[in-house]
């Protein structure tokens, strides 16, 4: 268990308890995912707070350790969000912590609009970091296009604080939609999602229960725009038994979705498998997994299977990768050689004393 | 702008590379005759020249890989090219290096439209991506201005950006995978035709490296299906103020047009004469375009025109068929070529919060005073993408330099406001001495440690990006620590 807490309040901070540590440093957000083994966490918690917020600009800046449900409020009252919708497991593994807007783009968290609009690494426009060395760093900007220098925004993003400790962030945030519908397509098969995203009608979220073979496609815009490309969906699946979720229907459900309701009460080990989207329906094939879920087109599969069942030996022939959330497989999945020699040289650049985060991505 | 010597030790060995080229490359795929080396003496900042030792055309991977590991073993500088349309200067060669062009690779390898995405050689043509799958409905989003000449593997490198980014995103947001040849002449895999990757995110950093860390040859994008139709509107106001406070206006009304592009004075002008446009003599002019059904692009169209109208502008022109919005575009999109009939010019490309820009712009047409020379500006103003083009006289000595200390002084006032020094040309030589002012040592430290990883003697592309003082004990090989 974690012993040590240390909890710095400001960059320079961290950067003097980097330059003289020695021992392994685990780094905590909200500490809404709890995989820490070593001794010692660093926490973010004390790095609080929106340092700039421009509606006009769609842009905001935060402290790394500002809490998601701050940031979501905030924004909420200019009518925007966080596009990307970063999921929420914390829910499903009933974690004490709150998510931070720092662990939400070191894990590169996205949700469903992901098939619109791009993951968190799409919307992430700067960071501050302070690297194993101690030494504090900047790159990108606050500004929405940015192409000076070395893109290490996206390295940060999803690099689980194994490069360093993210300090800052800004990012980029998108309206909420005046309103939005979610067809319901019932007894129907997974490639309905493909055929949905395929459309002119934009459509921002696609979902797929294995066991009961329903769809769901959501629709997001002004009015009349939606009511528009609903009828037309509907036109394209008349051959289904459909039903309309409306506004406050459809949103509850994405929500659920996000919080990974879904996979609750279920026993068993949980997986995600990121895949070509048409491969999402051979991985359940091939698993047989008591609970599956898609998303993403069929690109994200959710899976519960039976304690110890290596969902990646049997994926084996399908190229992608699978994360073990729960369960006691290593949780990233292998990657090449060439491209873990090259993942390693540059962790070693940034962490020579391999400090932060070293059970993680090894 | 100081360009480097060629190493004289590198030029003694032009025979020995030569023949090794030709022992597995067709005659016709190097060019080693200095009257032919100058067809790549420079890109599209061709103030600056300077034609290669050799240049080499391959076709395949396996070739790149080839004449990699030669050049990796001679110690000879590679300088990748796509198309040379760069603004940066990012292909301009020195005297001692070996441009390696991938025109010739210009194959489909795959499309497939189920999981919209497509995999080709990254020579082709941006326009000509979309031109292949453009009969099935589908399209690839990045279309810099230049997507008639530039090719994918230059879109990649500078991660370019294009009119319609503002919902589509950049090069990076619509690059799924690459296979790239490292300097060793590896060849590698990175990505997938998966939304996401295991481990650290290598496309994300390959994109926008500007040739310095591997020739990238071959590249999976993603395409999306088309809207029904897309519909400009044009506004123009008295006031770049004003201007300023309707775009920020319509976003906050929760939409989010595909494109909304804005022309000061002098440029209006200048590509209405150029292009009869017919648009309206004013101080700032919007191109807002909106995508969508009939239905839907008469709806956002509606909440535009009602924002615009509140602040009270001079001209209000909707198009309402493809004919009108085309007219609406085509002084836009000849802005460039209208300026290049006046003088020639230098476009500048930084970044600034969009809340800056009456003020960025009152200072820029203060300064064109002080330097004397005239500019105009055209700007991606949905998300802050300047374009000042700065006239200037190139037969005039000193015109150029004149010029170029005014540049820099825009760029130094859009990093001041907050912005960047790019926001989709890229640094190249242009402004890599001017890297300072947007980064710390230590920042610039961080990015170089990564070429160091990739490229561990600097021999790709090595004079660009990083200021000179800063990547010269790099360049002269202090960093020989391999990547294994
Ligand atoms: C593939 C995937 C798996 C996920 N698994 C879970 C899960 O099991 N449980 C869960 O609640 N959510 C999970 N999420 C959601 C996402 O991780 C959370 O939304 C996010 O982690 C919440 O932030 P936090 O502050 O709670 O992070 P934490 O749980 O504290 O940290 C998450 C990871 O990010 C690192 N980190 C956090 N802050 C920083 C920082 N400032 N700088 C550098 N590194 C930092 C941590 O060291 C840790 O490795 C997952 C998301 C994805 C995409
Ligand atoms: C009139 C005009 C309008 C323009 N409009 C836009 C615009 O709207 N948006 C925008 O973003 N840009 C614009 N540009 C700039 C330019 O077109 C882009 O930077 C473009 O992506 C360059 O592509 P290219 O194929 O010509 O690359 P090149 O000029 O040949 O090279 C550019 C860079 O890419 C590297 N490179 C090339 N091939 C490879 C490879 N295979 N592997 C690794 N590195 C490689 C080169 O070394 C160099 O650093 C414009 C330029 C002009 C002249």
């Amino acid at each position: 268990m974690n012993t040590v807490s240390l909890v710095p309040s400001s960059e320079s901070e961290i950067s003097e308890v980097l330059i003289k540590e020695t021992e392994p440093l685990h780094i905590a957000g909200g500490q809404s995912r709890l995989e820490a083994t070593e001794e010692k966490i660093i926490s973010t918690s004390a790095l609080n707070g929106i340092v700039e917020y421009e509606p006009g600009a769609l842009t905001m800046v935060a402290k790394a350790g500002t809490p998601l449900s701050i940031i979501k409020n905030t924004l909420q009252k200019e009518n925007q969000q966080l596009a990307f919708e970063p999921p929420e497991l914390k829910h499903l593994l009933s974690l004490p912590g709150n998510s931070t807007i720092g662990g939400v783009f070191a894990t590169n968290a996205s949700g469903s609009r992901r098939v619109q609009v791009g993951a968190a690494r799409d919307h992430l426009l700067g960071v501050r970091f302070v690297d194993g060395l101690g030494r504090i760093v900047k790159n990108g900007g606050r500004v929405m296009k940015n192409v000076t220098g070395y893109d290490l925004v996206k390295l940060m993003a999803g690099s689980w604080g194994t490069l360093g400790v993210i300090t800052e962030v800004s990012f980029k945030v998108l309206p909420i939609a005046e309103t939005q519908s979610t067809l319901k397509i019932n007894f129907c098969d997974a490639n309905i999602l493909n055929k949905a995203i395929n459309t002119p009608y934009d459509v921002s979220g696609t979902f797929y229960d294995v066991g009961s073979r329903v769809s769901y496609i959501r629709v997001e815009g002004f009015d009349k725009s939606v009511k528009y490309r609903i009828k037309q969906l509907l036109g394209e699946f008349s051959d289904f038994e459909v039903d309309i979720l409306e506004m406050e229907e459809s949103k509850k459900f994405w929500q659920n979705v996000s919080n990974l309701d879904f996979l609750k009460n279920i026993k068993g080990d949980l997986w995600r498998v990121s895949v070509r989207p048409t491969d999402g329906v051979k991985i359940i094939q091939m698993l047989n997994p008591k609970v599956g879920f898609l998303d993403w087109c069929g690109g994200l599969v959710w899976l519960r299977v039976d304690e110890g069942f290596d969902v990646r030996e049997k994926m084996q022939k399908v190229a992608g990768h699978a994360m073990c959330l729960l369960g006691k497989f290593e949780q990233f999945h292998p990657i090449s050689t060439a491209e873990k020699t090259l993942s390693n040289s540059i962790r070693k650049k940034f962490d020579p004393k391999m400090l932060l985060n070293r059970e993680l991505l090894n | 702008m100081y360009l480097t010597d060629p190493d004289p030790s590198i030029l003694a060995k032009k025979m020995e590379l030569v023949d090794k080229l030709l022992s597995f490359l067709p005659r016709d795929a190097v060019i080693d005759d200095p009257r032919e080396t100058l067809a790549y003496e420079c890109d599209a900042l061709s103030a600056y020249r300077c034609p290669p030792m050799v240049a080499v055309l391959p076709r395949t991977t396996e070739e790149v890989a080839n004449i990699v590991k030669i050049c990796w073993d001679l110690d000879v500088p590679v300088v990748p090219r796509g198309s040379g349309t760069s603004l940066a200067g990012g292909a301009l060669p020195t005297g001692d290096s070996l441009v390696l062009g991938v025109a010739r690779m210009n194959e489909t390898l795959e499309v497939d439209y189920p999981n919209r995405l497509m995999r080709v050689q990254t020579g082709r043509t941006n326009l000509s991506v979309t031109g292949e799958v453009e009969s099935d409905g589908f399209f690839y989003a990045p279309d810099p201005s230049s997507q008639l000449a530039c090719a994918i593997s230059g879109n990649i490198a500078m991660n370019s950006g294009g009119a319609h980014c503002l919902k589509y995103g950049v090069t990076s947001n619509n690059l799924l995978a690459v296979k790239m040849v490292t300097m060793q002449g590896e060849i590698i895999d990175l990505g997938g035709s998966q939304f996401d990757s295991s481990g650290y995110d290598l496309i994300g950093l390959i994109c926008g490296s500007e040739g310095q860390l591997g020739i990238v040859t071959e590249a999976t994008l993603r395409i999306l299906h088309k809207p029904e139709g897309a519909l400009p509107v044009l506004i123009g106001y008295n006031d770049s103020q004003v201007a300023g406070q309707c775009v920020s206006d319509i976003i906050k009304a929760g939409i989010l047009p595909v494109a909304i592009e804005f022309m000061d004075r002098p440029c209006i002008r200048a590509t209405d004469a150029f292009s009869q446009a017919g648009y309206p003599d004013c101080e700032a002019l919007l191109i807002i375009e909106v995508e969508g059904s009939e239905v839907e692009i008469e709806e956002q169209l509606a909440k535009i025109i009602e924002i615009a109208n509140k602040h009270n502008p001079v001209e209000l022109r909707r198009a309402k068929n493809t004919d009108e919005a085309n007219r609406i575009w085509l002084g836009r999109k000849s802005a460039f070529g209208a300026m290049g009939q006046i003088n020639d010019y230098m476009c500048l490309d930084g970044t600034i919060p969009v809340s800056k820009l009456p003020f960025v712009l009152k200072r820029i047409s203060e300064m064109s005073k002080e330097f004397g020379l005239d500019v105009g500006n055209v700007f991606h103003a949905g998300d802050g993408n300047m374009h000042p083009l700065i006239l200037y006289n190139a037969n005039k000595p000193g015109d150029l330099e004149t010029c170029e200390a005014f540049g820099a002084e825009i760029l130094k006032l859009c990093v001041e406001v907050g912005g960047c020094l790019t926001g989709e040309h890229g640094v190249g030589i242009e402004k890599r001495d001017l890297m300072h002012i947007q980064y710390s040592a230590d920042d610039l430290e961080a990015q170089m440690a990564i070429k160091d990883v990739f490229d561990p003697k600097w021999l790709l592309n090595p004079t660009k990006v990083f200021p000179l003082d800063a990547s010269a004990k790099r360049r002269a090989g202090a960093t020989q620590e391999t990547a294994a």
